[in-house]
């Protein structure tokens, strides 16, 4: 089996490991990093449970190589949960506030999802927030929470203008 | 041993310090946004930990003539191969019937398939390897050779005759049949002014959760122990099922359910794949783990719904429904399930046909089939949205037919508050339902006189909006009646131990599980507010078999009824400890005393006396200091089985206002309106939510979800991709809001809210969508109401 | 669902990729984004021997004004990208109405412009646009480079002109005239699904009607489909009134179009569809009028 050495900065760590091409990012964050914040659901790209920041961009953990990641700096829910992640950390606390998640194996991806959103927009609309996050699946809310979290999570964010 | 008969207040939950009726947030929620969930594979796994693939049958229905694994054994790192014989020397097979559905029958189903694959998807052939990708490499060196043999696919057809057999060894495709008789239903036909009827369908679905089914089973021969993680709603039931099957004594076998990513039904079933992951554990002695992708959750995780049904409503001239006649056929896949059976959707949909209703005459006729499809069972709602769609439809039609609105028309036939207890024409009991403040409460929440008012404005510019009502009933708090009187090993009743801990906690563990409805921060709140304590100082532990007592766990909406109700007792007799040995060391009548936020206090003038923490440092360290011969009981545990009524019925009435493009077929969804009563609210937070995951679902139902199936049986849309879940863009808000008709037959009063949603949502979108294409002359009885099947019904589609 | 196992190597240069392409024949695919070749590797629909990575190649991701007034866009242009781009809004406003009903953003930020049209599903917007705009496509291959009309480059479901070996490297259209204007629409079940029918449209405009107008339709067919008839009954100098116009070429569209049956829907739904689709889009077209 070829494995290649693969570096990637993940929240803010660099780490080497050898891995199969095969490997995708997620597989690759769970299995050999035990970052399991970041969740299997599809596979194929559609369900958004995986979704990570690559760059400061979202993508899918599914569908992306760990050895396309290599050199890249990658976000989980983990790293966006440490101090400094005033977006995240507003999300987070709406989420639990407004009980916008049941199971909560749709909610770390939508909360990275929310935070791209919240960083290039801070005052979406309702359908904005329901556009950003339609390519996320939740089965247990029906997402009027969710939707209503990510406003609340933008007022809170407004009321205490501070440095991102 | 301390005395029970130290006082407690008549009624725990409204003591000044509850927190019953709060919106607290859930105490696990903060954990799970962080990204640190306790999901099935994220169990760190025991070192050596193997795992599972399943080669699967690629045909309906076949007979498997040969097997050739060598050179799946002999691929990288693979450690065992198995065929359905080889698990069938570790595993007894099943049935999945039970005696109390007079007549259900299913065949012997095996782990594996032995010899004969009766749906595509069916579990073949195990592989347990050192990574899931060298297991899917392993399979594409599998050779199987398949006879075919002709599928049978459409519920119809299956009964015919001529039809194939899928288990010749029943005679027929027939696995259920039942009838319900009550009144005379033809001779108030004959009598009825007006009859109205249809044909309605209603799709396959696939339940979906986002957290796919995952199991991973350590057995340690050595002590022939087997410990399963598995993401499972039921760990009791599990643990019951792998000892009985595997041959291992109950105590030996240890189920954790932690953190469980969606279930709605699906996840309380037993599969081959999952039952054949443990018994490769047993055989090899290593820990084994199976996730189950994507790929194989479409066609093997269990299917819902499928129902074709025939059916006619009889109305008077004052416009009284007087009686319905329903025939129901609906298709269950290969094999009635393992072991609830499939039979209880078909009879839930026949008896709840008309609940809401006055009708006094009734004839259902209820056929449950066999096909080569995935095997279909309980999934949210059971049974509901098919008999909410079918009444409610009806109902619509008998309002226009005799020129009612069709509010008015619900409220001449609703049940009136003068009537309970009643026992409806199949049989079910309402305690007290509250129909008629449901309907008026609904009535002013979506102010539907101005929605009328913008429905005909909008017509005037050529938009076409609807408004669709859809009163429901809902079965909640399940007795031994539902599945234990058949012979099913699947308890009604929950356990619950309550500690006082030497810092003075109380730990609540409690054999309700969570799945996200928010158990936990129920049970917390119960057990806060019995008790006496702030809620932070409860820890509330659940899924685990070996960690809390033995009990239904949850499903049917039993939770906050049946867990909360024996948490509540619980609570209550650890209350009574506690304020009997507060009484001996303050020297005072216990019944003088009180505890409130974690404080024995004076009844009378509310004074603190003493901390439940220096109570506890007193009885866990210092006993010397209390008098001779007192023993601290510092422990309560109790169980508890409704026993007033089979199950709990809640009630409530949804709303749906859609705009349809009358030339594209789509929908656009408007606004949702929900008020229903599910007896006491516990958390108003966490109900609505339950309310709203679950009105999506039965969205889902209305516009999307459908498994469809080619002629030949194969699933043609198996990906996320094709099959179509709701999602964020096209849900409207949805607004709830409750009528309170607390169950009497427990001190609690909760009935339970998860079917709620579910029940009646789909059913209030298709009439809000037939309210929309009236004008046209168009209606539509099947869902989903895709935009095809609405352009046909508008006659815009040749062929 | 894991793909079969596979070799990786990352390009350092367009002629790095090509001559890997050509070392390993039949077992090499390129890929860049990766948002529809990984779904189909997950699916083991697509086992190849070597994956060639050109995603690192930065060159690949301008977008450019050529010397003669055309806009290059390089295949490695992310979706994002053409979201974002000044350009893009402002010379070829098509690719950017189109952009937004692909997926969602974690696949915007990742899937290529060039990625989508070698991919070729016959239910994805680019494609049609690239049709719409009479763009051309750029290949660099072994036997060096060449152009190809987006008309022709689109053979059949997930078939393309490009041969073994060969790499699209960039796309190039003619900017916006001051009388031209675009639409586009489409309907899919849900927002970012793949469409069920949809349209990309370019035209020119003058005195409230149509001069000329190409009208690329997908998921309809194997390809994007120009709707050559239907188009001249919009433009018909003998039909002066835009509504009988519009009733023609709907008409003409059952000529131009042959969808085909799938389980999610009919061809006489999506022949219907396609109707409604061309009076709307044509209708947004007229009101909103030329250089848009």
């Amino acid at each position: 089996m070829t494995t290649m050495a693969t570096t990637i900065s993940v929240n803010g760590t660099s780490v080497t490991r050898q891995v199969e091409p095969r490997t995708n990012l997620v597989d690759f964050l769970r299995g050999e990093l035990g970052l399991t914040g970041t969740h299997v659901g599809c596979e194929h790209g559609v369900c958004g449970a995986c979704t990570v920041l690559m760059d400061g961009a979202t993508v899918r953990g599914c569908l992306i190589l760990a050895v396309q990641a290599s050199g890249r700096d990658v976000l989980t829910i983990e790293g966006l949960s440490e101090p400094g992640h005033r977006i995240t950390k507003a999300l987070q606390e709406a989420f639990v506030l407004r009980n916008a998640l049941q199971c909560g194996f749709c909610t770390p991806g939508i909360l990275v999802t929310a935070t791209e959103l919240l960083t290039q927009d801070p005052a979406p609309s309702r359908e904005l927030i329901r556009e950003a996050i339609s390519g996320h699946y939740c089965r247990c809310t029906g997402y009027h929470a969710i939707v209503d979290a990510v406003q609340q999570a933008a007022d809170v964010l407004a009321a205490t203008q501070g440095p991102a | 041993m301390m005395s029970d008969r130290a006082p407690v207040p008549p009624l725990a939950l409204d003591r000044p310090n509850s927190y019953i009726g709060r919106s607290v947030p859930r105490p696990n929620a903060r954990r799970l946004v962080q990204g640190r969930g306790h999901y099935t594979d994220d169990v760190a796994a025991p070192a050596g930990v193997l795992h599972a693939a399943f080669l699967r049958s690629p045909y309906a229905h076949a007979r498997i003539t040969h097997i050739d694994v060598a050179a799946a054994k002999a691929a990288p790192g693979v450690a065992l191969v198995v065929t359905g014989a080889e698990i069938d020397q570790v595993c007894e097979p099943w049935v999945g019937v039970l005696s109390h559905f007079k007549g259900l029958r299913s065949a012997t189903q095996h782990a594996l398939a032995v010899d004969h694959v009766v749906w595509q998807g069916e579990p073949v052939v195990g592989v347990a390897a050192l990574t899931r990708a060298m297991a899917e490499d392993a399979l594409s060196l599998i050779e199987i050779a398949y006879a075919e043999l002709p599928p049978v696919t459409d519920p119809d057809a299956a009964l015919l005759p001529e039809s194939p057999l899928i288990h010749p060894e029943l005679g027929s495709n027939l696995a259920f049949a039942l009838t319900v008789e009550s009144g005379d239903a033809e001779a108030a036909f004959r009598d009825a002014h007006t009859v109205v009827s249809g044909d309605f369908r209603f799709g396959r679905h696939s339940p979906v959760t986002l957290e796919a089914r995952s199991v991973l089973a350590d057995f340690n021969p050595s002590e022939r122990r087997l410990t399963v993680h598995q993401s499972t709603q039921t760990p009791y039931q599990m643990q019951d099922i792998y000892a009985r099957h595997l041959g291992l004594p109950q105590a030996n076998v240890h189920v954790i359910a932690k953190d469980v990513g969606g279930s709605f039904g699906m996840k309380l079933h037993v599969y081959g794949d999952e039952v054949a992951t443990v018994a490769m554990s047993v055989i090899l002695g290593r820990a084994v783990k199976f996730i189950a992708d994507r790929l194989e959750s479409f066609p093997s995780d269990i299917h819902a719904r499928d129902h074709r049904v025939r059916a006619r409503m009889a109305v008077a001239a004052d416009g009284e429904i007087t009686a319905m006649i329903v025939d129901d056929l609906t298709g269950v896949g290969a094999f009635s399930a393992y072991p609830r059976t499939s039979a209880v959707e078909g009879n839930q949909a026949i008896r709840l046909m008309g609940g809401p209703y006055k009708l006094r005459h009734y004839s259902g006729n209820l056929r449950v089939v066999f096909q080569n499809k995935a095997v279909m069972s309980q999934y949210r709602a059971v049974g509901h949205p098919i008999a909410c769609g079918v009444t409610e439809a009806l109902v619509d039609q008998a309002a226009a037919a005799i020129g009612l609105d069709p509010l008015e028309f619900r409220r001449r036939n609703l049940l009136t508050d003068d009537v309970y207890p009643y026992t409806s024409p199949t049989g079910y009991l309402f305690e007290r339902l509250s129909h008629h403040q449901c309907v008026d409460k609904l009535e002013r929440l979506m102010d539907y006189p101005a929605l009328r008012a913008d429905q005909a404005e909008a017509r005037t510019k050529g938009v076409v909006r609807g408004i669709g009502f859809a009163v429901f009933i809902e079965i909640t708090n399940p007795g031994p009646a539902f599945y234990g009187v058949g012979g099913a090993r699947i308890t009604a009743q929950d356990g619950c131990v309550l500690t006082l801990e030497p810092s003075g906690n109380i730990r609540c563990a409690v054999s309700v599980t969570e799945q996200g409805q928010g158990t936990e921060a129920i049970m917390a709140q119960i057990a806060a507010s019995a008790v006496g304590v702030r809620i932070e100082d409860v820890r509330v532990i659940t899924g685990d078999t070996a960690a809390t007592p033995y009990g239904g766990a949850t499903w049917a909406s039993r939770g906050a009824g049946i867990g909360g109700e024996t948490v509540l007792i619980t609570g209550k007799a650890l209350r009574a400890n506690l304020l009997r040995l507060a009484g001996i060391l303050l020297q005072m009548p216990p019944d003088n005393l009180d505890i409130s936020d974690g404080l024995i206090v004076d009844n009378a003038t509310g004074r603190e006396r003493i901390t439940l923490q220096e109570l506890a440092r007193i009885a866990y360290y210092r006993p010397d200091t209390l008098p001779q011969g007192v023993q601290a009981e510092l422990t309560a545990a109790h169980h508890h089985v409704p026993r007033g009524q089979p199950f709990a019925f809640t009630n409530g009435i949804q709303a749906s206002h859609v705009e349809v493009d009358v030339e594209s077929g789509f929908v656009r969804l408007l606004n949702h309106w929900v008020v229903e009563d599910c007896g006491r609210v516990i958390n108003p937070l966490l109900v609505d939510e339950q309310i709203r995951g679950g009105v999506v679902q039965g969205i889902g139902a209305a516009l999307f979800e459908e498994c469809l199936y080619s002629e030949q049986g194969q699933l043609l849309n198996g990906t996320l991709a094709d099959y179509l879940v709701p999602m964020a863009s096209e849900m409207p808000d949805i607004h709830v809001d409750h009528v309170s008709t607390p169950t009497l037959h427990s001190e609690l009063g909760a009935k339970g809210v998860g079917e709620a949603g579910t029940a009646g949502a789909a059913a209030a979108v298709l009439n809000a969508i037939n309210d929309a294409l009236q004008p046209f002359g168009a209606r539509l009885s099947q869902m989903p109401a895709t935009p095809e099947r609405i352009l046909r019904a508008l006659g815009k589609l040749a062929g | 669902m894991k793909p079969a196992p596979f070799d990786y190597v990352r390009a350092e240069s367009v002629h790095h990729a090509v001559r890997l392409l050509a070392e390993n024949k039949d077992g090499a695919r390129i890929i860049a984004g990766g948002q529809s070749l990984m779904t189909a590797m997950n699916f083991r629909m697509s086992s190849p021997a070597l994956l060639v990575d050109i995603g690192e190649l930065e060159h690949l991701r301008d977008i450019t004004l050529t010397a003669d007034a055309r806009l290059r866009i390089g295949a490695l242009t992310r979706h994002a990208d053409l979201d974002a781009s000044p350009d893009i809004a402002a010379h070829t406003p098509l690719l950017r109405k189109a952009i937004r009903h692909v997926a969602h953003t974690a696949i915007r930020n990742r899937g290529t412009f060039g990625g989508s049209l070698s991919h070729a599903d016959p239910a994805s917007e680019l494609p049609a646009c690239v049709m719409a705009l009479d763009a051309t496509i750029h290949i660099v291959g072994p036997d060096g480079d060449r152009v190809v009309p987006a008309r022709h480059f689109f053979t059949g479901v997930h078939e393309t002109a490009l041969g073994a070996g060969e790499v699209l490297v960039a796309v190039e259209l003619d900017v916006i005239k001051a009388d031209e204007v675009s639409g586009f629409g489409e309907f899919a079940r849900r927002q970012g699904d793949y469409a069920m029918v949809g349209l990309a449209a370019h035209g020119r405009i003058a005195a409230g009607l149509l001069t000329a107008v190409d009208l690329a339709f997908f998921a309809v067919g194997s390809t994007p489909i120009l709707a050559r008839r239907a188009a001249a009954a919009l433009v018909d100098p003998a039909t002066p009134d835009p509504a009988q116009r519009l009733q023609r070429a709907r008409e003409a569209l059952s000529l131009d179009l042959d969808p085909p049956d799938d389980p999610q829907s009919s061809a006489a739904m999506r022949m219907e569809l396609a109707r409604v689709l061309l009076g709307r889009v044509v209708g947004d077209m007229l009101a909103r009028g030329a250089g848009a």
